[in-house]
């Protein structure tokens, strides 16, 4: 898609085809690399610095709820454990990968067992929104 | 996660809290290096003053 505007210049106009141009391919690519893997998004569109910020806290903020023995949501009994479901799985392959390592199966009765689980619900909601982010680096809504 | 157990205090587990949160919001919702660093530490700011406001509510209520 190319934003020419009313009023361009002939070399602005010139920039903005080249800029739409080199993007061409799977326009969701970014979101979905960026869901599955933490920053993976803004990796793949060569925005490192923002990438590695954004897989250091997500991941970070992830590994420390499951180091503060925090619980990853296995099943949808009720309505609440759904929406921690919903938000453990906006982190992508990490949660795969607790899944199949057994981690996060324990259910400790500590206040920050509690707070471990709010964490991890927390960097996946984050992940979604980092994710939502490099769509619309992809898409030019955002530079 | 094995033997390796993090037990911070409530006050600890705010800051990390706001710290990685506000990391994300600052890189997400600004566009120039320069505002999302603002941005971020207003976040920052505002996360933690807002626990520590509530919490004294808190204290208050519970006497």
């Amino acid at each position: 898609m190319r934003y020419i505007q009313k009023g361009m210049t002939t070399e602005e106009i010139k920039k903005t085809s080249t800029k739409t141009g080199s993007q061409d391919g799977f326009v969701y690519l970014p979101l979905i690399a960026g869901w599955l893997v933490p920053g993976g998004g803004h990796f793949l569109l060569r925005k490192w610095g923002r990438g590695a910020l954004l897989a250091a806290s997500i991941l970070g903020m992830f590994v420390l709820g499951l180091l503060m023995q925090g619980e990853v949501y296995a099943s949808a009994h009720d309505i609440l454990v759904l929406l921690g479901l919903v938000g453990d799985l906006g982190i992508g392959l990490p949660y795969v990968l607790c899944r199949m390592l057994g981690l996060g199966d324990v259910q400790v009765m500590v206040t920050t067992a509690d707070y471990g689980t709010r964490f991890i619900v927390v960097a996946g909601l984050l992940n979604i929104i980092a994710a939502v982010d490099a769509h619309n680096l992809r898409t030019g809504r955002k530079s | 996660m094995g033997n390796w157990v993090f037990q911070p205090s409530h006050f600890t587990a705010v800051v990390l809290f706001a710290l990685f949160a506000s990391t994300v919001f600052g890189i997400t919702q600004r566009e120039t290096p320069r505002s999302m660093i603002r941005y971020g530490i207003y976040c920052f700011v505002l996360f933690v003053a807002s626990a520590i406001a509530l919490s004294w509510v808190m204290f208050f209520i519970a006497r």
